[in-house]
């Protein structure tokens, strides 16, 4: 379980760039949530990812993950518990190594680094499996820098990192964007794919507002760095582009002309 | 010519020895991509270890050990500057480099200590030219064996994940500070253990020895790069970088012979290393080419 208390961040504090990011966030994730994040530019939906993944430390509030307080612990030791997928298809992987080095690199998530191999041959045998089981035909090309793969083959090997050792929490930061739509779909349904087998709790910020609604048991809206609006169950099934709008307009007021455009 | 070819095993030896040297330099630059510049100090103090503590009765294998070690602690502290207190990584390598400039001045306790190859058992010397160039190459060999097997380990594969993408690496649970501290300590390591050979080389440690030799180190690294190309294993790389440091030094001879003062020695040094740093944007067309964005 993730509980998020009052959690508050202010960027640039005290210059003419101050930017109140999140004006206090409390949100509750239940084991095995996939929770879609909708919102408009600058609403705080990437930042609250960032918030718990501990890229930057908040300015109050608690982040608890499974009972265990984890606000301030560096990001690196956050990542024992939390796999991540970012936008830029760049950031996720190590560009000038091997496809099957990254995977080891991600098969030691959490767990301490000795002088043992890097990777081991049963590892090798393992990590084929799994990359076949992408389907993209990376299987054969184990040994290939990820550098010279596409940013779609990128993606799905970072998903493969972040679920390879089972994370408490996935933290997808609007992962399909910078791909184009077939890519994007293939990616997305990867991520379904490997949430739903491995059962995991997971956060998915998009844009895409019919992705939002079509994936994920539960969603929830951001406006002004604090959560708006929250639908689970059948409600969440039965909604629309339309409802998800209105909801925007009646929460933003004044900046739902811009912003409507943003979102549609 | 015949003076250039008489010249030419010293350049293979001298270049086998700033070889070992620019492997060091290798590990900061192109696996952490980290321009660390303390290694100009380093490389004097590992000199200044070795040749004091042979003086004092010790043989030459303990003592390039302790150079070893000396430059390992002063790599870590660069590291702290950079990952603790957030200086730059190359005004960390600058001031780490300032520093040891007294400490060299301390351990020696003057700007030059000279250790006789007769009086003394040296791993190398200017005076049995065959020599050095036997030893220096098991020593690369070794080295370059144990980096090898080193960066093939967990902790090996982070400082190498950590020099490729910081943020990955931090999402995949990698302290990325430590492994910069690790990488750093390692590099200066080799290269003050460079420095030790190559006080014996000279026949002693002198407290300018070391000025320039970064840029001796990445001329090493990018003369490799640029004749052999860059898709290579990582242990092909680092012989590369060897091989570069020698036709570095073949180069400097034949400038020599050709009539060069060698005073000016370090202003061809700077633009030796210029153009070949240069040579990607100069085959493309100066000015055409954009900045490499990725990181």
């Amino acid at each position: 379980m993730l509980e998020l208390k009052n959690v508050k961040k202010v960027f640039n504090k005290g210059t003419v760039n101050e930017k109140v990011a999140l004006s206090g966030v409390d949100l509750v994730l239940n084991d095995g949530d996939f929770v879609t994040v909708i919102g408009g530019n600058g609403a705080g939906k990437s930042t609250v990812l960032n918030a718990i993944a501990g890229v930057w430390p908040v300015d109050s509030g608690t982040i608890t993950l499974h009972d265990t307080d984890i606000t301030a612990l560096p990001e690196y030791k956050r990542a024992q518990y939390i796999g991540r997928v970012f936008q830029d298809p760049m950031m996720g992987t190590a560009a000038t190594m091997q496809i099957d080095e990254n995977l080891a690199i991600a098969a030691r998530r959490g767990k301490a680094r000795g002088l043992k191999p890097g990777i081991t041959a049963e590892e090798h045998k393992k990590f084929y499996d799994m990359v076949k089981a992408l389907d993209l035909g990376l299987e054969d090309r184990m040994t290939t820098k990820v550098g010279l793969l596409s940013g779609g083959q990128r993606q799905a090997i970072t998903l493969l990192m972040a679920s390879l050792r089972k994370p408490d929490l996935l933290l997808l930061d609007e992962h399909t964007a910078a791909l184009d739509p077939k890519t994007a779909k293939k990616v997305l349904d990867l991520s379904d794919k490997i949430i739903s087998e491995n059962n995991l709790t997971a956060l998915m910020v998009t844009h895409n507002m019919k992705d939002a609604i079509a994936h994920g048991n539960r969603l929830i809206m951001m406006s002004e760095g604090r959560v708006i609006y929250d639908v689970s169950g059948e409600e969440k099934k039965n909604l629309k582009v339309s409802d998800l709008l209105q909801k925007f307009e009646e929460a933003a007021g004044e900046d739902a002309v811009s912003d409507r455009m943003v979102l549609s | 010519m015949l003076a250039l070819l008489n010249a030419l095993p010293g350049s293979v030896a001298q270049g086998l020895i700033w070889g070992i040297m620019a492997i060091g330099v290798y590990i900061t630059y192109r696996v952490l991509d980290f321009a660390d510049l303390s290694v100009d100090g380093s490389f004097c103090t590992g000199g200044a270890v070795a040749v004091m503590l042979m003086l004092g009765g010790w043989n030459v294998v303990p003592a390039l050990i302790v150079a070893f070690l000396t430059g390992l602690l002063a790599g870590y502290i660069t590291g702290l500057l950079h990952t603790y207190l957030k200086i730059p990584g190359i005004l960390a390598g600058i001031l780490t480099q300032l520093g040891l400039y007294s400490i060299n001045l301390a351990i020696m306790g003057k700007a030059n200590q000279a250790i006789s190859v007769d009086k003394y058992n040296l791993a190398v010397s200017l005076r049995y030219i065959n020599k050095t160039i036997i030893v220096s190459i098991i020593i690369v060999v070794v080295i370059i064996a144990l980096l090898y097997a080193f960066f093939g380990t967990e902790i090996g594969s982070a400082i190498r994940a950590t020099g490729a993408n910081q943020n990955m690496a931090r999402a995949q649970g990698i302290n990325t500070g430590r492994c910069i501290r690790m990488g750093v300590a390692l590099s200066n390591g080799i290269v003050a253990f460079a420095g030790g050979l190559y006080a014996q080389y000279q026949g002693n440690a002198d407290v300018n020895a070391g000025r320039g030799a970064i840029v001796i180190g990445l001329a090493a690294v990018i003369i490799g790069e640029v004749i052999f190309g860059t898709k290579h294993s990582f242990a092909t790389k680092l012989a590369t970088s060897v091989v570069g440091a020698i036709i570095y030094y073949i180069i400097i001879a034949i400038v020599l012979q050709l009539g060069l003062p060698s005073s000016y020695l370090k202003l061809l040094s700077a633009c030796l290393v210029a153009i070949f740093l240069g040579l990607p944007a100069i085959k493309n067309g100066i000015g055409t080419v954009k900045p490499d964005k990725e990181d």
